[in-house]
């Protein structure tokens, strides 16, 4: 073998890299940009009425308030001075370009199940943004919270290391499917219960949250408060539409299926479903005897106000007026979502296949407290329903 | 100092059912499309919650979602030598103001104008000679036949879920329905609503009277529907607050419900509330319109340039924006020459009132196009010859409203206040209902719009003249129809009844109906018409004039149906043939 020889190799390898370069390229991007989906990284970063990404947007917390970062690649004010391997470590393990933390908000402790390669195309794509120049502010936060490197007790405590995928145990679209929820898809930053440090509690993990005051209703297998009685195909249909098993996705899961449930492959949502689907069931809660005056008045009320809308029955309309018999958001053990939509209304997920995006009205105005309580005690123990009466004192928020 | 905007393909004048089907259809084919609308924005949910909804004095005595006669109204007479004044509060119809004009508070009956409608003039002459006509009707064919636009009115049916029963599908009468109506592609989308208990002893009657009584068609839906557009709405509550309101449950079909979803998903539509049209800029007869320019609430001026201008006003700001445009000949009474203003025509109701000792009609159940019709003495389908006179009425009992404030039935010979009267008022209230005669309105000579020559609006503008009285072929026409309606009533064997019947001259204080129609019309003859049958303007080829506007002449029926129709074949000329080749469609 001459030298020649294996210089023309590599000079023809290396011509033949530089071909495929450009299409490389393009999937890396591609790839990243989905990627970018799954872990629905608009519903933060991209401002609303902004641009892509510019950050900037304010993150309630339970602990104050968290800016999210500009993700374009200006210099000055986003990713533009950033090497990759920085990018990844944030993006991974929640470190700043300079060392110290990023708080929490920030859900790198799924996201650390994104490879390095994935990182880098998550990267790519970003890359591929017109940068905005918009300096972002880091957090809101009080003393000792804003001081950042107190994080990394928090990381010791929560950022642990989460089971390794693939298990061998289970099917490919298994792990596909818990790679997503329990990685990208960060599901239980809102649907596993938090602790007083705002870590997730592992054992309770996706058995439901609340946040911003909502309640993320449990993923498991419980029949009134989680998917017990969910086909797999109706929750891919929800992620894709917001819209199945006569529920509508309203506040936040709203925003996740129109920025990243409508927006991934059905094979993924459908992933994600069978997943879901594995988780098995608790034991089930006891459900104490509602009081019976609360719930002769919340019948009479709901007559008047909720029936003509969601039925005598509680029936509701597919993809209008949700179902609130056998509803697990109506059911979960705290009623902070129903309170909060009869109080100030919603409005439901809009998307190419369900356009409607209908919307509860506010009735704040028309029902105090002890009624609205009474109202959520009648529809949380009705049509076979079972969940705790809620006081007036619950409504107050 | 007018700020001249960004040019856009189509800028669209006023946003009720005929700018929201136009922007649907032209932003769907990718025109970028601006819609701009005089009233405020409505959303369903934040506007009409069912919480706030049922607000009779707001909505119904102090027509919150009707133009405020300052800020927009027309000076009224009866005939040519009197002077007009204008309107300061409305009555006998009631123009509406903000997004989803009309279509937010009507009351959702949604009729198709029957085939001999299309030609009256033709059938008319062809069947009782050229003298039947008195000299002084200018009624006219439309120039577009029935057959022509059943697509469309199927397409309009479809995106609203009307509820109802065919009477007619393909050729074949079916049971049930309106054997008297139009060949229909096929059904309704839902089934009819469910009948209270007056339109159904109506119904009885009218069957014993030898009638068809069928039940009408409805955008107060029966049941819930997902529109071809993937927009679901829901079923009707019958709560009785159609007329005058918008829907807090999503069951009535208005712009709201059936398109804003849609149009709220396409980057290349936006809706400008809040601003108003002051007038089209355009070249002369024979060019292009240029654009429009509007005033904000903070009065400042915009010009919007566009390649494309869509009227879509009500029909008396149409008419009163060509004028103030210099757009079309104004149409002069005593010449008899000229088209714009000419063919204004309304409405022409009866009705009587029925009380009963041992029957609870529970009028609060309502909607507002719940009820049964009998359409036996409408239209073309019976002989004219020894009666004297054209057209006829629907005859109907519908369940529209029990609301408290302004329905007191009580039996004439009632005190007209005091303990009696409160007495009357409890016992008849449940027990009394009323049967409508829904007649056809004739243009006439000297019934038209023109330009007021001393009032002005706040912007100087002179007001739209109104000059209307009834035709006394319309009142032969009404009281034949009238004693019909008793006679139907009678059968519904009342402790008493009361008939209201119509006469000249016509008043503009009480409520009638809000089917101003003409001054803009259809046609094939530049001589008598203002747009071609594509409702193109004769004289600028890429102004269209959308509305009923443009009807020639008033059917008995709501006009709806037929303005939704006319606006999406409209649509379809210009945008697969009028964008290929733009010039003249006709």
């Amino acid at each position: 073998m001459n030298a020649a020889r294996m210089k023309g190799a590599w000079l023809a390898a290396f011509f033949l890299l530089c071909a495929a370069c450009p299409a490389q390229a393009e999937d890396r991007v591609r790839q990243g940009a989905y990627l970018v989906v799954l872990g629905d990284c608009a519903a933060c970063h991209t401002p609303p009425g902004g641009a892509a990404f510019s950050g900037g947007k304010r993150i309630p917390t339970p602990f104050g308030a968290v800016i999210a970062p500009n993700l374009t690649p200006d210099r000055e004010t986003g990713l533009g001075g950033w090497s990759d391997d920085e990018f990844a470590r944030a993006l991974r393990l929640g470190r700043r370009r300079d060392g110290s933390f990023l708080y929490p908000a920030h859900p790198y402790p799924y996201f650390v199940r994104f490879t390095l390669a994935e990182a880098s195309a998550i990267r790519a794509y970003l890359a591929t943004l017109p940068p905005v120049h918009q300096p972002v502010r880091g957090a809101d936060l009080p003393f000792p919270l804003d001081l950042r490197f107190l994080l990394l007790f928090w990381d010791a405590l929560y950022a642990t290391p989460a089971p390794p995928l693939p298990d061998p145990d289970h099917d490919a679209l298994w792990n596909r499917g818990a790679f997503i929820v329990t990685g990208p898809g960060h599901c239980g930053a809102c649907h596993t219960a938090k602790t007083l440090l705002g870590g997730d509690v592992a054992a309770r993990a996706l058995q439901g949250g609340v946040v911003a005051g909502w309640v993320a209703p449990a993923l498991d297998g419980d029949r009134r408060t989680g998917l017990g009685d969910w086909s797999e195909a109706e929750i891919a249909r929800f992620l894709a539409t917001g819209s199945a098993h006569g529920q509508l996705a309203s506040g936040p899961m709203a925003e996740v299926v129109e920025m990243s449930g409508a927006r991934m492959s059905e094979a993924d949502r459908t992933a994600i479903a069978h997943y879901l689907k594995s988780l098995p069931a608790p034991p089930p809660a006891p459900s104490p005897q509602p009081p019976a005056a609360a719930m002769a008045a919340g019948e009479g009320l709901y007559r008047l106000r909720c029936a003509p809308c969601h039925g005598a029955n509680g029936k509701g309309t597919p993809g209008l007026f949700p179902r609130l018999a056998g509803s697990a958001i109506v059911q979960a053990a705290k009623p902070e979502t129903i309170l909060r939509v009869i109080r100030a209304g919603a409005r439901a997920a809009a998307t190419e296949a369900t356009p409607t995006g209908a919307a509860m009205p506010a009735f704040a105005a028309r029902l105090d407290d002890a009624e609205i309580a009474a109202i959520a005690t009648y529809i949380r123990n009705s049509w076979g329903n079972a969940a705790p009466a809620v006081s007036a004192r619950d409504v107050t928020p | 100092m007018t700020i001249r905007l960004k040019p856009v393909d189509a800028v669209i004048i006023g946003f009720g059912w005929s700018g929201a089907l136009l922007a649907e259809a032209l932003s769907a084919a990718g025109l970028s499309v601006l819609a701009l609308e005089r009233g405020k924005f409505h959303d369903t949910a934040e506007n009409f919650p069912p919480s706030r909804a049922p607000d009779e004095l707001r909505y119904a005595v102090r027509h919150d979602l009707v133009v405020k006669p300052a800020e927009n109204t027309l000076t009224f007479r009866n005939r040519v030598d009197q002077t007009a004044l204008p309107v300061r509060a409305w009555g006998s119809f009631l123009p509406a103001s903000g997004a989803g004009g009309g279509g937010v508070h009507w009351n959702g009956q949604t009729w198709r104008f029957r085939p001999s409608d299309f030609v009256l003039k033709t059938t008319i002459i062809e069947r009782y000679g050229k003298n039947f006509l008195a000299p002084d009707l200018t009624i006219e064919d439309w120039g577009v036949t029935y057959a022509e636009l059943e697509p469309y009115y199927d397409r309009f049916e479809y995106l609203c879920g009307i509820s109802g029963k065919a009477g007619n599908l393909g050729g074949k009468i079916q049971p049930g329905g309106n054997p008297f109506e139009g060949a229909r592609s096929r059904d309704y989308p839902t089934p009819p609503l469910t009948m209270p208990y007056a339109p159904a002893l109506f119904a009885d009657a009218a069957r014993e009277c030898g009638y068809h009584p069928f039940p009408q068609p409805a955008a107060n839906l029966s049941q819930a529907y997902t529109n071809p557009l993937g927009v679901t709405l829901g079923a009707c509550s019958y709560c009785g607050f159609c007329e005058r309101f918008g829907c807090g449950n999503y069951a009535k079909a208005s712009p709201q419900t059936t398109v804003m979803p849609i149009l709220r998903r396409r980057p290349n539509f936006s809706l400008r509330t809040e601003c108003l049209v002051l007038a089209i800029t355009h070249d002369g007869k024979g060019g292009k319109a240029r654009g429009v320019t509007y005033t904000d609430e903070s009065g400042q001026v915009f010009f919007q340039p566009a390649e494309i201008v869509l009227l879509c006003a009500y029909t008396f700001e149409n008419i009163r924006l060509l004028l103030l445009s210099g757009i079309g000949t104004p149409y002069d009474p005593g010449s008899g020459r000229g088209v714009v203003g000419r063919n204004y025509s309304y409405q022409t109701t009866s009705s009587v009132q029925l009380g009963f000792a041992d029957k609870r009609l529970n009028p609060f159940i309502g909607a507002g196009a719940l009820g049964m019709v009998v359409d036996d003495w409408n239209g073309e389908h019976y002989d004219h010859g020894p009666l004297g006179f054209i057209g006829g009425a629907y005859l109907a009992a519908l369940a529209i409203n029990g609301r408290p404030i302004l329905n007191h039935p009580v039996p004439p010979g009632t005190p007209r206040w005091g303990a009696g009267w409160k007495r009357a008022v409890a016992k008849s209230y449940l027990r009394t209902t009323r049967l409508l005669a829904s007649g056809s309105s004739l243009s006439h000579r000297g019934a038209y719009c023109d330009l007021d020559p001393t009032y002005r609006d706040r912007f100087g503008r002179p007001l739209l003249r109104l000059t209307f009285d009834f035709h006394p072929n319309d009142l032969r026409m009404s009281d034949f129809v009238t004693a019909r309606l008793a006679k139907i009533a009678r059968m519904m064997r009342p402790d008493w009844l009361a008939v209201e019947k119509r006469e000249a001259p016509y008043s503009i204080v009480p409520y009638q109906s809000t089917h101003n129609v003409g001054g803009a019309v259809i046609g094939g003859d530049p001589a008598t018409s203002v747009v071609n049958p594509y409702l193109q303007s004769w004289d600028l080829d890429n102004l269209f004039i959308i509305g009923a506007s443009a009807f020639p002449q008033n059917p008995s029926y709501n006009p709806t149906g037929t303005v939704a129709a006319l606006a999406l074949r409209a649509a379809e000329a210009i945008i697969h043939r009028y964008l290929r080749a733009p010039g003249p469609l006709a």
